[in-house]
C-alpha cells in the first residue's frame, strides 16, 4: 500500500546535522515520513544513514535540528512523554540484538510483561503469534546463539513488533542474507505494512531490497555530507540525473 | 503532526458487550482493541467464552492489532464451536494473518528425560569437561617442553606484555596489601605474645609465615582475582567471536599464541609478586615493633636468626606452581567457554573461582611434600 498523498506525516525531521568533533557527516536533512509507507534511507557505506536513524529513536543527539514522531520533539520529550513515545516505535537492531540467555520467545515477551498488564500464559500465546508472523513459531524455545543469521534478524522484527507500535526502524534487513532470505524478509516488511496499516523506516543499501520494499526513499550521500536525492526509488532509478544516485542505482563505481 | 495521537485518544477505546440472541451468548466488542486494551479485556473476555460456544461480533470493532487478533483468535479456540461475525475488511485481513501465524506448527515440547537418564547425561558431560581438561594439560605440558627444545619460537614481545600487566601493574596493589597484611599480623600476634612477655617472637612469627604461606597465598589470590579473570574474559571473547577458530584454521596454534605466554608470565610473575608482597608485609610488621619500642636492629637480627633460606625458597617455589595452576585454568575457561555475553562472565567466574582452589589444594599438597621432605 502506497500511502495516500495526503496522509498525514508521522515522522518529521528539520534541518538535521549529524558531526563527531569537527567530521560532519550531512548537514540540513529535512523529511517527512508519512503513515503507512514504507521509507527508505540509502547510501553508500559510511555517509550516516544508521546515526540518522539513532538520531531518529533518540540514541545519537543531532548537532542541529530536531525530529518529531507522532507529534512529539524526540529531544525536548522527557520523563513520562518519552516512554509513552518510545512504547509507540520499535526497532530492529542490526545483528538482532536478542539477549542470549533467552529464548526466542521469552525475548518477544520481555517488552510485554514490562509495558502490559497481561497475564503469563496470555503473554506467551501472544509472543507465539509475533513470532508467527515473521514465520519463527517452531524455533520459539532455541537460544538466539543456536538459530541462524536470518532467523535472528526476524526475530528481532517479531521483538519489535511485540507492542503493535505504529513505528517500525529497521536497521540494515537484508545485509548478510542470501537473496532468498532477504527476499522473504522485504516480502514480511510489504505484508505487515499492508495488512497492520505499520510505518517502516528501513536503512539499507541493498539495492533489490530498495526497489523491493521502498514507497518513497531518501540518499545520503558523503562526499556531499547531506542528502541528494528524495523520492521513489523506482522514478530515481530511471530519471534521475545526479551522478552519484545513477551509480547508485546501476551498480557502477562512481 | 498530532493527528496520531489524536486519533488514539478519540477512537473510543474497545468496550466489551455481552448480549443473548436466541439463547447463544454474543460478545460484541466495539471500537479500538489495541495492546493496552486487549491486556485489559482478555481476562474477562476468555472467561466469557471459556463458558460454551459463543459468537464474537466484530462489526462495530474499528481498528485492531495483532496482540487484539490473538485475543479475539484466543477467544474463538477457547469455547468449543464458537464463530466470529461481522468483521470489516481492515480487521479481517488482520485476524487472517495471524489466524496463519498462530496456526503455525509449534516447537514440539521437548520431553524431560526419566531420572536414571538425567543422571547419565550429567555423568556423561562431566566426563567430557574431564577428559578435556587432561587433553588441555597435555597440549599445554606438550608446548611448554616444545618450547624448551626450540625457545627461539618462543614470542618473546606477547609475553613481556603479558609479565607486564599481569607483574608491574600489580605491584602497587601488592605492596599496599602485603604492608597491610604485616600490620595486622603483627598486632594481632603481639597481643598474645605479650601477656608472656613473648613479643621479641612477633619477628618470628609474622616472617616465617608470610614466607612460607601467606605471601604465596595472598599473591595468588591477587593474580587469580586481576589475571586469571582477564585471561578468562579476553580467551572467551576471542572465542565467542570464532578469532580462535580463525586462528587455528590459519594453521596457527592458538596454544602457543595466546596460551603459553599467559602461563609463561603466570609462572614468572608469581615469584616476584610473592617476594614483594612477603617484603612489604616484613616492613609494616617492623613499624609496629617499632611502635612497641623495638628498633629495627633487633627485628632484623631476629629475623636473619631465625629465618633460613629454605623458607624463602619453599615458598618461592610453591608461588610459581601457583602461577602456573592459575594461569592454565583462567586460559581454559575462556578457550571453553560457550557462546554468548552470559558464557563470557561464567569463564571469567569459573577462573576466579578455579584458581583460588586449585591455590589452596596444592598449598595442601606442598605442605606434605615439604614435610616429608624435611623442608
Amino acid at each position: 500500500m502506497t500511502a495516500a498523498p495526503d496522509a498525514e506525516a508521522v515522522i518529521r525531521a528539520e534541518n538535521l546535522t549529524a558531526a563527531f568533533g569537527d567530521r560532519v557527516l550531512f548537514r540540513d536533512v529535512s523529511f517527512e515520513v508519512k503513515r503507512g509507507e514504507v521509507f527508505v534511507i540509502l547510501g553508500g557505506s559510511g555517509c550516516g544513514k544508521s546515526t540518522l536513524l539513532k538520531m531518529m529513536i533518540g540514541l545519537v543527539p543531532p548537532r542541529h535540528g530536531r525530529v518529531f514522531i507522532l507529534g512529539t520533539d524526540v529531544w525536548a520529550a522527557d520523563g513520562a512523554a518519552r516512554l509513552a513515545l518510545l512504547r509507540r516505535i520499535g526497532v530492529m537492531w542490526q545483528q538482532g540484538a536478542l539477549f542470549g540467555s533467552q529464548t526466542l520467545l521469552e525475548n518477544v515477551e520481555m517488552p510485554l510483561a514490562e509495558h502490559t498488564s497481561l497475564r503469563p500464559e496470555a503473554r506467551a500465546e501472544v509472543a507465539r503469534v509475533k513470532l508467527g508472523l515473521v514465520g519463527l513459531s517452531e524455533a520459539a524455545s532455541r537460544l538466539p546463539s543456536e538459530v541462524s543469521g536470518g532467523m535472528l534478524k526476524r526475530a528481532g522484527v517479531a521483538r519489535a513488533l511485540a507492542l503493535d507500535p505504529p513505528i517500525l526502524f529497521l536497521d540494515e534487513p537484508s545485509a548478510g542474507l542470501d537473496p532468498i532470505t532477504s527476499a522473504g524478509l522485504d516480502e514480511m516488511i510489504r505484508d505487515l505494512a499492508r495488512s497492520l496499516g505499520t510505518t517502516f523506516v528501513v536503512v539499507t543499501h541493498e539495492l533489490a531490497s530498495i526497489l523491493a520494499i521502498g514507497d518513497r526513499c531518501i540518499m545520503l550521500d558523503r562526499e556531499a555530507q547531506g542528502m541528494i536525492a528524495e523520492g521513489d526509488p523506482r522514478r530515481l532509478r530511471d530519471e534521475s540525473t545526479h551522478p552519484t544516485v545513477r551509480a547508485f542505482f546501476r551498480r557502477e563505481a562512481a | 503532526m498530532d493527528d496520531a495521537m489524536a486519533e488514539a485518544a478519540t477512537t473510543p477505546r474497545c468496550e466489551l458487550e455481552v448480549r443473548k440472541e436466541a439463547g447463544a451468548t454474543v460478545l460484541v466488542l466495539v471500537g479500538r482493541l489495541d495492546t493496552p486494551r486487549a491486556a485489559e479485556l482478555w481476562p474477562r473476555l476468555m472467561k466469557e467464552a471459556a463458558g460454551g460456544p459463543v459468537v464474537l461480533d466484530l462489526a462495530r470493532l474499528e481498528a485492531i492489532d495483532t496482540t487484539g487478533a490473538t485475543l479475539v483468535l484466543s477467544a474463538e479456540a477457547a469455547g468449543h464451536g464458537s464463530t466470529i461475525r461481522g468483521a470489516g475488511p481492515g480487521v479481517s485481513e488482520v485476524l487472517d494473518r495471524v489466524r496463519q501465524a498462530r496456526d503455525a506448527p509449534r516447537p514440539k515440547p521437548e520431553r524431560s528425560l526419566p531420572l536414571l537418564a538425567r543422571l547419565g547425561r550429567s555423568v556423561w558431560y562431566g566426563g567430557q569437561a574431564l577428559v578435556d581438561s587432561i587433553a588441555f594439560l597435555g597440549e599445554l605440558t606438550i608446548i611448554l617442553l616444545g618450547t624448551l627444545l626450540r625457545p627461539w619460537r618462543l614470542r618473546i614481545g606477547e609475553v613481556l606484555r603479558h609479565l607486564d600487566e599481569a607483574g608491574t601493574r600489580a605491584f602497587p596493589l601488592t605492596v599496599l596489601l602485603g604492608f597491610l597484611l604485616g600490620v595486622i599480623l603483627a598486632f594481632q600476634s603481639a597481643i598474645p605474645l605479650r601477656r608472656f612477655g613473648a613479643e621479641i617472637f612477633v619477628p618470628n612469627l609474622v616472617g616465617i609465615s608470610l614466607l612460607r604461606e601467606l605471601g604465596p597465598l595472598m599473591a595468588g589470590v591477587i593474580l587469580a582475582g586481576r589475571t586469571g579473570s582477564a585471561y578468562a574474559a579476553e580467551l572467551g571473547t576471542m572465542s565467542v567471536n570464532e578469532e580462535v577458530a580463525a586462528l587455528r584454521v590459519m594453521g596457527i596454534d592458538p596454544m602457543a599464541l595466546l596460551v603459553l605466554p599467559r602461563v609463561l608470565a603466570g609462572v614468572l610473575v608469581m615469584p616476584v609478586l610473592s617476594l614483594l608482597l612477603t617484603l612489604a608485609g616484613l616492613s609494616g610488621m617492623a613499624l609496629i615493633m617499632n611502635l612497641f619500642g623495638f628498633p629495627l636492629t633487633t627485628v632484623l637480627q631476629q629475623l636473619s636468626q631465625w629465618l633460613t633460606l629454605s623458607d624463602l625458597l619453599g615458598g618461592l617455589v610453591k608461588a610459581c606452581f601457583f602461577g602456573l595452576a592459575i594461569a592454565a585454568i583462567g586460559c581454559r575457561a575462556g578457550l571453553g567457554a560457550g557462546r554468548g555475553p552470559r558464557a563470557v562472565g561464567d569463564a571469567a567466574t569459573a577462573a576466579v573461582v578455579g584458581g583460588i582452589v586449585s591455590i589452596i589444594l596444592l598449598d595442601g599438597v606442598f605442605a606434605v611434600a615439604y614435610e616429608r621432605l624435611g623442608l
